[in-house]
């Protein structure tokens, strides 16, 4: 069943939106800056080097627990600059609604938007609004674009992972994509998992400063550390290996994960980041990272490898191995 | 050996030692070859990289537990059939989505405008009849004894809350006839059934007791832990070596040998035992759960005329022998080469439960493990 239409699952942010990506946009749209891949792209413009970013927000429910549509598409558009070591600096903004959108909700959105732009010193120079028929949107779309600064001598991408190097996180695993989901579904677990929604800039920054030779920065959003990681594998043309017992999980979530027959490593994150680099300087950037409010609970949690190329798999707590594949099938419809 | 906590059951050093008595216990013995029923324990074995860490003579082979999998053909056509009525909405659990009927899969139909929603409960299913009152409201009931109570549970709210357009189309199937087909059908050797956690806090552990007694069958019920699981495993072992066959309990912690009478009432109310057909075992006497008279009103088939679909199976797909535990994925010329998870040619590819997509997902092909290995 090959299939001849856009299904829900080519938006999930794993193997079937990495196909619709290589099947139609990189090769139509191919040039040096998109076939890179990273999440955003870094240009030469009068003496400074620009990262430019685009990315766009459907999530359901509009206002989660730890945030709201508004405040994400700020989080997510900084994160996805920071990812190449830059500074944010300028956002767009553009607004589909839905006729019969509550206009108090709106201003809600709109709010902390402004909120987490001001926060994260990032400041929203242009926007455009349009509004669909009733049924032809759900509530509020949002797409934000952004532009920063990349400091000199900052190289970073996918593709600069090394074997000998090793993977870091700054927290906990999973708590977005299981917030979202607990909260559309109802599913009220002892507290509420709160998003990790936040801005990552000035723990990118820390990160930076204490390290010299950071390889690869990247944010696991849709699809997880676990899909996250197999793009960064194949991109630098690695195999990735981790730890189970170092895997940094919030009980509530495992606990949410168990019950709905989930893996906290396919669950969207809005406030990581992964760090690739040198084993060498593993402690300094952790220490860099628990410094920050945002890294408390940094952790090591695998290693880069010469074997089995493009290739994620996790040394299990009883000692065995198994593949972690990109995210696959019918996912969380609309997580992020 | 108790075990209190998830943790424990987690623990790496304790698996350790349990492994190395398996080794002992197994050094110089005949091979023994286990079949784990259910898909859950499936999954669990190879999310934890279990199989390669088992003494050599250990064989474990997946049975056919996994709902999703051992549903007929001609029942997710019905299912199918179902959401393509004007006005109706199919609610369904989300593996079901994507598995391909004779022709298209719901997930097919979604994208060209039929109303399938995906629900984590029959309860869900009841809401959104109530949220939907112009609508008729399908429910594919796909489950086992854990699932068949829950069903059952909405289906009594909504008479009580008179709902007027929910229904559930119920293909759902009880698991020890399954086994007495398997230990018939005579072409499958083994040596004991790792029996299934959660379907057994239902049902009992006295429902194995004819398997184990007739066909001289070591069962042992185990938690889905890994330590669980290998705890469980060892408890086959000595069976086995002691020469006994009986119903051994390890997943003491959530079973009785009674089970969920509550449970198990619930569901008498509102089923009775009737014949159904499963993938790869062909049709079992008393396998499945029919509606009661007093509830045929809430039974999608007696409420809708469903009409005779001819059926198409892809014969290259080995799914049934795979359910038998007869052929392993990797045996199935589809396997990996046509058949994926992103483009599934059977159940056992699509199920989160279904051993195909455990051995595309979890197995690990590293120089160290020798996947390759037979059934
Ligand atoms: S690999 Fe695919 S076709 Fe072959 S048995 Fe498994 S699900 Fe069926």
């Amino acid at each position: 069943m090959k299939e001849t239409q856009v299904l829900l699952d080519h938006g999930s942010g794993g193997r079937a939106t990495h196909e619709l990506v290589t099947r139609f946009f990189a090769p139509l749209l191919s040039n040096p800056f998109l076939d890179a891949m990273n999440d955003s792209a870094v240009m030469d413009f009068l003496g400074d080097r620009l990262a430019f970013t685009t990315d766009s927000y459907v999530v359901d429910p509009v206002i989660f627990p730890g945030g709201n549509i508004g405040s994400l598409a700020v989080h997510g558009t900084v994160n996805d600059l920071a990812m190449s070591g830059a500074r944010p600096m300028v956002l767009t903004a553009g607004f589909i609604l839905e006729e019969g959108l509550d206009l108090s909700l709106l201003e809600t959105i709109v709010r902390s938007m402004a909120e987490a732009a001001r926060e994260a010193g990032v400041t929203v120079v242009a926007g455009d609004t349009k509004v669909v028929p009733k049924g032809k949107g759900d509530k509020i779309f949002i797409t934000t674009a952004g532009v920063g600064i990349v400091p000199p001598g900052v190289s970073l991408g996918g593709q600069n992972a090394r074997p000998g190097d090793a993977v870091l996180i700054n927290g906990t695993i999973g708590d977005h994509g299981t917030a979202i989901l607990c909260s559309r579904e109802g599913l009220s677990m002892e507290g509420v998992i709160q998003s990790d929604s936040a801005p990552l800039h000035t723990l990118v920054a820390a990160i930076l400063t204490a390290c010299a030779h950071v390889h690869v920065l990247r944010d696991p959003t849709r699809g997880g550390v676990a899909t996250t990681l197999n793009e960064i594998a194949s991109q630098s043309r690695v195999g990735i290996r981790l730890f189970e017992e170092a895997l940094p999980i919030r009980e509530d979530v495992a606990g949410a994960c168990e019950i709905l027959g989930l893996d906290p490593l396919y669950m969207a994150n809005e406030g990581k980041v992964l760090v690739v680099l040198p084993q060498e300087e593993a402690g300094k950037a952790l220490d860099a990272m628990r410094r920050h409010p945002l890294g408390r609970h940094a952790a090591l949690i695998g290693e880069v490898m010469a074997d089995h190329p493009g290739r994620v798999t996790l040394r299990t707590r009883i000692g065995g191995h198994r593949i972690v594949d990109m995210l696959r099938g019918e996912p969380l419809p609309r997580i992020c | 050996m108790t075990l209190k906590y998830v943790d424990e059951f987690r623990d790496g050093t304790l698996a350790r030692t349990i492994l190395a008595k398996l080794k002992k216990q197994c050094a110089g013995r005949a091979p023994m070859r286990f079949m784990e029923i259910c898909g859950t324990h499936t999954v669990s074995i190879f999310r934890s990289g279990l199989r390669p860490l088992l003494p050599s003579t250990v064989e474990l082979i997946s049975g056919p537990g996994c709902p999703v999998c051992v549903t007929a053909s001609e029942d997710i056509d019905k299912a199918i059939w179902f959401a393509s009525q004007p006005d109706t909405i199919v609610a369904t659990f989300g593996d079901l989505l994507r598995v391909p009927g004779s022709r298209t899969s719901l997930a097919q139909e979604r994208a060209q405008g039929a109303d399938v929603r995906m629900v984590y409960s029959a309860m869900d299913a009841v809401a959104l009849a109530e949220e939907n009152p112009d609508k008729e409201v399908v429910f594919i009931g796909i489950g086992f004894e854990t699932t068949a109570p829950t069903v059952a549970a909405a289906v009594t709210m909504a008479n009580r809350q008179g709902i007027q357009n929910f229904s559930v189309f119920s293909a759902h199937k009880v698991l020890p006839p399954a086994m007495e087909a398997l230990l018939s059908s005579g072409d499958l050797r083994l040596d004991g059934f790792l029996c299934p956690g959660h379907v057994t806090t239902v049902i009992g552990a006295k429902a194995y007791e004819d398997v184990a007694s007739r066909y001289r069958m070591p069962c042992v019920v185990a938690g889905f832990e890994p330590l669980d699981i290998l705890h469980g495993l060892w408890m086959l072992v000595e069976q086995r070596l002691s020469g006994e066959a009986r119903v051994d309990v390890q997943y003491r912690r959530g079973v009785t040998w009674e089970g969920n009478t509550a449970a198990q009432r619930l569901m008498a109310q509102v089923f009775r035992p009737a014949n159904a057909v499963w993938r790869g075992l062909g049709p079992i006497a008393r396998s499945g759960l029919a509606f009661r008279d007093e509830w045929a009103r809430f039974d999608a088939t007696q409420r809708f005329s469903v009409p005779t679909l001819s059926v198409r199976e892809d014969p290259a797909c080995r799914c049934g022998d795979v359910l038998r535990g007869v052929l392993a994925p990797l045996q199935c010329p589809l396997f990996r080469k046509v058949c994926t998870p992103q483009n599934p040619k059977g159940p056992c590819m699509v199920s989160s439960e279904g051993t195909c997509g455990a051995y595309f997902k979890y197995a690990y092909d590293g120089p160290d493990l020798d996947l390759e290995e037979k059934y």
